[in-house]
């Protein structure tokens, strides 16, 4: 499977996606310029976290309307994967790729800690088998307080969307368990179609067992594991 | 020369912070009176700050050298090899007047700073630490600066992309008026793809890159070699203002244009901004720079030339390029969106000379601005030293209980969970640190080897405060201890002295003291100092701070996988305490927490029992024999067991037994250099007494891990606490002022 890491101004997780992909999955990779709207010989597009453009105006809103974004509707369709981590879940919202928005943290400060996830769907192409499963990862971010209005609410839950929520280490979703008061303890998403998934944590960080675990690879391996079942995404 | 600007008089120097004897040395070394532009870079590269007027006489005495120093002092930072080609770069300053002014900005500029010093040595920042010091904070103003300084700590490193891993916050009354902001940063860069702020090669061109130049932090050199009153609020217009996007895209282009051999010499535009690099890269290199100021781009109209080149507006540097490689640098910079502009040229003449257009406003030997007075100021030991000194702790009551005392320890500020602040920092970024902030040192892998860094800093200004010599090399040694602690071989320290004014004949007597105890420790411990920072006229209406030289030590660790942490893992584990028998409670967290008092004697130090302590804990940690390791320091050995017991993710309980010759209260809470709490597992506290044996350092077995508290067994006296209410103590004291 083939990844691009895209590279915005202010981007600083870049070299981290960057480093777990190819030290650690052993997977193909190269760095995607934020002007570059050629993606064609990519399987798996990354938005990693930073300050997009200082985060000036909003977060992600410059980064939300650049080259790279404009072209990773077609990319998706024509059954590219995206996933957003922290600036990059921002920038998706933004872009409007995926539904809500990411408003400053409840507490008005930034926030880096370790969090508990618990997988809410364990159908979507990044969380296969892991039904049941609460990981554990870090965020780091002063923005991360998911909002949607109610009748998007309501859509994504129907639709089996929320992807994460922040819970406690036993999977309970509790009010203390939220680091940044997102609605309904929602720690990320995914679009409609399912290919591009958008989170505040960061599973890079979560990749190695000396570096605070492994259960952000899980999402990798979910990712590369599904492909290898359906094969979809080798004829590329 | 311009005629339109104010005449150069002995009054305008005065005002500009200069004195008649410096004015008179212009004029004589000049051979004519100073234009108002020349008069305005002699107030700035002949200030306290950028000319360390005060301080070089005595900075010569520390060692700065050893096998493994690839740069020492006089460059934007120190460097050391750490093998395999690799080399870490660090250096530690301070920001302290800037934030007392404007504590956002202030604390925010202070990283941006330092994260230039290292990156325009070639090196990537990967970690950033912050040592605080606060007044009490009970008081709402200080509340105020505590909240400030930490959001602009966390605004401009989060934003940049460097992780802030550690460093410590400390409170003392005495630094109500003036706070302390030091930060320290360490680099990674090829060992034989280090930079130097020179300007080689004459006709080679000159650069501004990055920001734009603005009317931000005019003579903030000047201002920060100054005492404070009550109108300091009046300087803020010398406070620059940060912007950390812009520095991350200075850093990407910068190492993107050095990585492609277009650079022969790099500065960054820090204090006195352009002045400084223009006059200090030429006389590194023997040679001379022409600048035309109006190329230089703005963001404000009409700037006068001594605006544009005092300016200290935030994320510029000047660089000298390779001849023929003009355009590849306009490409980087223009690939980051930065600007790069040819403003000059090296020249062999040995002369600052600077234009606008084609008018030349100001003509200066470059060695004559960079190689500003030295004063040798007398020095006085304050006559009152010595009583407070012989104030016998003893005479005080010992404390009813005993526990309620360590609580109140836990709970001090100064020694309680800094959480609250290290949450608001972005910790992991570059996924390298192994272990985050909240033990004695924080470790980072060097990824590509197998290797790791130790990185701490310290500095007790209440012991340096009653015997500065002692006082400071016993911040060296717990320093470079935290760092042995956490497995690391200590390679190389960097300072940061933070004192009242040198004009005043006992606080240079304490400025001299402490260089001499960092000597004396630093060569003890075979450290040498690759660079560091002085800050005086820490004080306001003639109050000064305690004198607080900050160290910063970083160590290597040759295997990653074979770090420590100061907290206790599991029940079952054997404790000993390794080193020092000497404590006391003289200068004492203990002292101050409990009656308000800053005197008496600090415990002896023994240099050649701190080195072998120390050798004997590295050893200890690299062999997998201590699977904690914490060094005692505020609070004492009491503290240094409950914070073992704490601070891990799960709290582990323990029992121990003291000898009860002395008082109680000495030997829990009684503070003394050359101490480490080790825990080792049972089944192998035969092979640790053989390291011990072997090690020749006192130490003896003291008790066990387990149990739901704290038990400490003192003679007959006994102190017993349960995990939870330590922990709170420890979790909630800090917070609980500022949340």
């Amino acid at each position: 499977m083939r990844f691009g890491v895209v590279v915005f101004p202010g981007t600083w997780s870049d070299c981290d996606f960057h480093y777990v992909i190819s030290e650690v999955l052993h997977q193909p990779v190269r760095y995607v310029w934020h002007r570059d709207r050629n993606l064609d010989d990519l399987d798996c597009v990354i938005l990693p976290g930073g300050f997009s453009y200082g985060d000036y105006l909003r977060a992600g809103a410059v980064a939300g309307r650049s080259l790279v974004v404009e072209v990773l509707r077609d990319f998706t369709a024509g059954g590219g994967v995206v996933l957003g981590s922290c600036n990059g879940f921002q920038i998706l919202c933004e872009a409007g790729l995926l539904p809500g928005a990411l408003m400053r943290n409840e507490c008005l400060q930034y926030r880096c800690q370790s969090v508990h996830l618990v997988v809410e769907n364990a159908e979507t192409l990044f969380t296969r088998g892991l039904a049941g499963r609460v990981l554990a990862m870090p965020i780091s971010h002063g923005e991360g307080k998911y909002y949607a209005d109610a009748a998007t609410l309501a859509a994504l839950r129907e639709q089996r969307r929320i992807v994460f929520r922040y819970a406690d280490a036993e999977g309970h979703v509790t009010k203390e368990a939220n680091p940044n008061g997102s609605l309904d303890n929602i720690a990320g998403v995914v679009s409609e179609d399912g290919n591009i998934l958008g989170l505040m944590p960061h599973p890079e960080r979560a990749a190695e067992p000396g570096m605070g675990g492994t259960d952000g690879l899980v999402l990798f391996q979910s990712l590369l594991g599904g492909l290898v079942e359906d094969g979809s995404f080798l004829k590329r | 020369m311009t005629g339109a600007e104010p005449k150069a008089t002995l009054d305008l120097a005065r005002e500009l912070g200069l004195t008649a004897d410096e004015y008179d040395r212009i004029i004589q070394q000049l051979g004519r009176e100073p234009t108002y532009t020349e008069l305005g870079l002699f107030s700035a590269l002949w200030s306290e700050h950028c000319a360390y007027k005060h301080s070089r006489v005595f900075l010569r005495r520390l060692p700065q050298s050893g096998p493994r120093v690839l740069q020492g002092p006089g460059e934007n930072a120190g460097a050391v090899d750490i093998g395999d080609g690799w080399a870490v770069v660090f250096k530690i300053e301070s920001h302290n007047h800037p934030s007392f002014i404007e504590p956002f900005q202030g604390a925010a500029t202070g990283v941006g700073g330092i994260l230039r010093d290292i990156f325009t040595m070639g090196a990537r920042p990967i970690a950033l630490l912050d040592s605080l010091r606060f007044g009490d904070p009970d008081d709402l103003k200080t509340r105020q600066l505590i909240e400030d300084v930490v959001s602009g700590i966390s605004w401009y490193g989060n934003c940049f992309g460097c992780p802030t891993v550690g460093g410590e916050i400390a409170f003392a009354p005495e630094y109500a008026g003036n706070p302390l902001v030091n930060v320290l940063c360490v680099g990674l860069v090829r060992a034989d793809r280090i930079f130097r702020a020179r300007a080689e090669g004459v006709g080679n061109a000159v650069f501004y890159v990055g920001n734009k130049t603005g009317r931000d932090g005019i003579h903030g050199a000047t201002m920060a070699s100054a005492t404070f009153d009550e109108h300091a609020h009046e300087r803020r217009p010398t406070v620059q203002v940060g912007d950390p996007f812009t520095e991350k895209l200075l850093l990407e282009a910068c190492l993107e244009t050095m990585a492609s051999g277009a650079v022969v010499g790099i500065q960054d535009m820090g204090a006195a901004g352009l002045a400084c690099c223009t006059s200090e890269m030429p006389a590194r290199s023997g040679t001379g720079m022409d600048v035309d100021l109006s190329r230089v781009p703005q963001r404000e109209t009409a700037m006068s030339p001594s605006e544009i080149l005092l300016s200290e507006s935030q994320e510029r540097m000047l660089l000298v390029a390779a001849p023929g490689r003009e355009a590849d640098i306009r490409r980087s910079f223009a690939k980051w969106e930065l600007d790069a502009v040819e403003i000059g040229r090296v020249t062999a003449d040995g002369m600052l000379t600077a234009r606008v257009g084609g008018d030349v406003v100001a003509r200066v030997p470059v060695d004559l601005l960079a190689d500003g007075p030295r004063y040798e100021k007398p020095t006085t030991a304050p006559p009152w030293l010595a009583e407070r000194r012989a104030f016998d702790p003893l005479t005080l009551p010992e404390p009813r209980d005993l526990a309620a005392a360590l609580a109140t320890l836990l709970a001090s500020p100064t020694i309680a969970s800094k959480e609250w602040a290290f949450r608001q920092y972005d910790q992991q970024v570059g996924i390298n640190t192994l272990v985050l902030p909240g033990s004695d040192a924080t470790v980072l892998r060097v990824k590509g080897t197998r290797r790791a860094l130790a990185i701490a800093t310290d500095g007790n200004g209440r012991q340096v405060f009653l015997d500065p010599r002692a006082g400071a090399a016993m911040a060296v040694c717990e320093a470079a201890r935290n760092v042995s602690c956490a497995g690391g071989r200590p390679l190389g320290v960097t300072d940061c002295m933070n004192f009242g004014s040198p004009e005043r004949p006992e606080i240079l007597w304490q400025f001299a003291e402490a260089i001499d105890g960092i000597a004396a420790a630093c060569r003890a411990l075979d450290l040498p100092v690759v660079g560091g920072n002085v800050s005086f006229y820490n004080e306001t209406n003639g109050q000064a701070i305690l004198p607080t030289p900050v160290i910063g030590v970083v160590g290597l660790l040759e295997d990653a996988g074979r770090f420590t942490t100061q907290w206790f893992r599991a029940a079952g584990h054997r404790i000993a305490l390794l080193g020092g028998v000497g404590v006391s409670l003289g200068g004492s967290e203990y002292l101050w927490a409990l009656h308000r008092r800053l005197a008496g004697p600090l415990a002896p130090l023994d240099l050649e029992l701190e080195r072998r302590v120390q050798t004997a804990v590295q050893a200890a940690v690299d062999s997998g024999l201590a699977s904690a390791a914490h060094d005692c320091s505020e609070g004492g050995l009491a503290v240094t067991l409950a914070e073992a017991c704490v601070s891990g993710r799960e709290p582990v309980g323990c029992v121990v037994t003291l000898d009860g010759g002395a008082r109680a209260d000495l030997t829990l809470f009684g503070e003394g250099p050359s101490r480490v709490v080790i825990a080792v597992e049972p089944a192998r506290a035969r092979e640790f007494e053989g390291l011990m044996a072997e090690s020749a350092i006192p130490w003896r077995w003291i008790g066990t891990t387990g149990g739901a508290g704290l038990r400490i067994t003192v003679g007959t006296a006994v102190l017993d606490d349960p995990l939870e209410r330590l922990e709170h103590a420890w979790r909630t004291g800090f917070e609980r002022h500022v949340a």
